[in-house]
């Protein structure tokens, strides 16, 4: 097993760096990926800037390259956001970034402590150690993954699906009620457009522009764009910039540091793994129970938020083992566990290349080349972040009127360029206007997407399981595998209703989880 | 909070659950649910077996029916005084304006200006609805935005809209 994966990632080291055909005999893929991770670090230090967003614009700007470039570039954005997010939570206590939002906690006192620097320092290490573990969790489970999926049949397809629908809806932020409620309406908005097999035009309500269903890059730009900008517009808190000044020896840890942050980045690890492999669990969480479980573990845990070096190691690293690990069961089964991995998938599926079990074995190149990307991804962010802290920490005083307006031209700009069509601007305004009543009424769109995603192809595997089986609806449960995803959707929902009603305990994924979720 | 408790308690509770925010949340789930579960029927629904294009939009839309109804009730339990603000504590009706209004411009002077003035459009009426925004900061910034924009979309992804049309007014 060890060999072919060796081979398989030397396979992908291959496709990102070496291309004979260019004239340094480097690929151009390198290329997108420094682009990569150099956009989503500083959307990721920018306040009030989201990947979601930044994914969104660059989605058009894709559509003219190959599939390995365009997946590894988004890909980068992605977990490139994930290295500047700290800096905004640690320097400024800023949770702009939800991931990192825990962060602040430890991480501000620090800061004011005059160890902000360390902090930072710290966190680099942190970053880098969890991403490489769920780099490498991905390279050896994906592969056993794909060979469990390669039998499932549409029943089983679908009924995981659907548990990986309810676990995005509820274990995520908010009421579980709206959540669902928010990825039906997203399946909702999947069926606008002709119908795959009948052709029937469904929802249309007579514009033809609509046909072709609603535009992916629309409904992402409306939900995470304009709507997130009428929620932030004049609502920025104002920065102080006292601790901006971060120089590069500010950063080196001591002995005693880095001696402290051993265990922490261990356990911080694991808790970001595990949570990589529960769908619906992504980054943010995996960072608050890795600080619950840190401060449970330690034996100071009443110094805990007066600048522990082991509340920002714990939590930093935790989401980054869970961002890579996120993308194992989206790029092995085709279900993407939040709104971001939606979007990639998405991003994929425009570029003809099909989501699910057969994807590995069919574009070796697009999936061992994004692994293979991730390890120099990651290493770029830390070359970018060590010696050019002085930089990034600068981006932070960048006010949001200069932010906003500019991010509005590149979402005109963007859904415009997707078909060169004026009405999808229309699309993305109505969108927009939707999305932030909807986060007025305190919905959380995220799941939105997700149900879009995953709509059109949960439509047709369940046709086709209700063909095969004779239109006996019994067929989910008579499949054993099936019965399993079932039976976990019957232990979700139910595990939601008991700790709802039962006052004094909150949801599985933990009391202390909600607590720093409020003041934020 | 306890004083605010006082006047709501004369009103029963159809009028308390009026101001919850819940209480229209639900109500806007199950109009999405009604329009679903309404128009789905006419798509043909088939039979579980050989499904007709309609059925899953309809079966949706009772589930949003149901999940609206479910979401309104939640109001019931919230204590008065509680979740009943449907704008934030400081309404920004002229920067939401100005937000809406960008993608706007954007279209009109798109179809009928080019890409520059579009741009130009669109970046400066966004930028009016920040409350710090100076006259001079906007145009300063819209400018900039559209020498970039023209060069990144025009020049090096060329994009098939003209940079200037001197309003021909005749559509494309």
């Amino acid at each position: 097993m060890i060999t072919t994966a060796i081979t398989d990632l030397a396979h992908g080291f291959q496709v990102i760096i070496y291309d004979p055909t260019t004239w340094t005999h480097l690929s151009i893929n390198l290329l997108w990926c420094f682009i990569g991770v150099l956009i989503g670090n500083m959307v990721g230090v920018l306040p009030g800037m989201g990947p979601l967003a930044t994914i969104s614009i660059l989605l058009p700007l894709t559509f003219g390259m190959k599939p390995v470039g365009a997946i590894v570039m988004l890909g980068a954005v992605m977990y490139g956001a994930q290295y500047g997010g700290a800096i905004c939570s640690i320097l400024l206590n800023l949770p702009c970034h939800p991931p990192h939002a825990v962060t602040c906690l430890d991480g501000f006192p620090m800061t004011k402590q005059g160890r902000g620097g360390v902090a930072l320092g710290v966190t680099v290490m942190a970053s880098f150690v969890g991403a490489s573990w769920g780099i490498t969790e991905m390279i050896f489970l994906s592969p056993l993954l794909v060979r469990v999926a390669l039998q499932f049949g549409p029943a089983e397809i679908c009924s995981l699906m659907l548990l990986g629908l309810l676990a995005g809806s509820t274990l995520a932020r908010g009421s579980p009620l709206k959540g669902v409620a928010m990825t039906v309406l997203g399946l909702m908005l999947g069926i606008v457009g002709s119908d795959i097999e009948t052709g029937a035009e469904r929802f249309t309500f007579g514009l033809t522009e609509l046909d072709d269903g609603i535009e992916l890059i629309a409904l992402a730009l409306g939900l995470f764009g304009i709507a997130e900008f009428m929620n932030s517009v004049n609502q920025q808190a104002e920065i102080n910039t006292m601790y901006t000044n971060v120089r590069l020896r500010d950063m080196r840890p001591t002995k005693e540091d880095i001696k402290r942050s051993f265990f922490p980045m261990l356990r911080g690890t694991i808790v970001g793994s595990l949570c990589a492999l529960i769908p619906g669990t992504g980054p943010t969480i995996a960072s608050f129970v890795a600080y619950a479980t840190e401060k449970k573990v330690s034996r100071h845990a009443d110094k805990f938020g007066t600048g522990m070096i082991e509340g920002v190691v714990a939590p930093e690293t935790s989401t980054h083992s869970s961002v890579q690990g996120d993308f194992i069961p989206t790029m092995s089964l085709g279900i993407p566990g939040d709104a971001v991995m939606a979007l990639l998938l998405g991003a994929l599926m425009i570029q003809g290349i099909v989501p699910g079990p057969q994807l590995i074995s069919q574009h070796p190149d697009v999936f061992w080349g994004l692994v293979a990307s991730f390890w120099i991804g990651n290493i770029m962010l830390v070359l970018l972040n060590v010696p050019l802290i002085g930089i990034w920490v600068k981006l932070l005083t960048i006010p949001y009127r200069f932010l906003y307006p500019s991010a509005m031209f590149f979402v005109c700009i963007g859904v415009y360029a997707a078909n060169n069509d004026m009405f999808q601007v229309g699309e993305v305004l109505v969108i927009g206007i939707l999305g932030y009543i909807l986060l007025r009424l305190g919905f959380h769109p995220a799941p939105i997407l997700l149900g879009f995603v995953l709509g059109p192809r949960f439509e047709e595997n369940f046709r086709r399981a209700m063909l095969i089986s004779r239109g006996d609806i019994t067929v989910f449960l008579q499949r054993p595998i099936s019965a399993v995803f079932i039976s976990l959707c019957v232990i979700l929902i139910g595990g939601q209703i008991y700790f709802r009603l039962k006052p004094g305990k909150k949801g599985p994924a933990g009391s202390e989880v909600e607590q720093p979720l409020a003041a934020e | 909070m306890s004083s605010t408790n006082e006047p709501t308690r004369s009103h029963g509770l159809s009028m308390r659950i009026l101001r919850k925010r819940d209480f229209y949340a639900g109500l806007l789930m199950i109009f999405f649910g009604a329009v679903m579960a309404v128009h789905g029927p006419s798509y043909s629904l088939g039979t579980l077996m050989h499904m007709g294009p309609g059925f899953l939009p309809t079966a949706l839309g009772v589930i949003l029916i149901g999940l609206g109804i479910a979401i309104g009730m939640m109001a019931i339990g919230v204590p008065d005084g509680e979740d009943e603000d449907l704008l934030p504590p400081s309404p920004q009706w002229f920067a939401w304006a100005c937000i809406l209004a960008s993608p706007l411009l954007f279209i009109v002077f798109g179809m009928y200006g080019g890409l520059a003035p579009a741009t130009f459009a669109c970046v400066f009426v966004a930028s009016l609805g920040d409350s710090k925004a100076t006259w001079i900061g906007s145009v300063l910034l819209s400018l900039l935005i559209t020498v970039f924009g023209v060069l990144l979309f025009h020049f090096v992804l060329q994009i098939p809209m003209p940079v200037l049309k001197f309003f021909s007014w005749s559509v494309m």
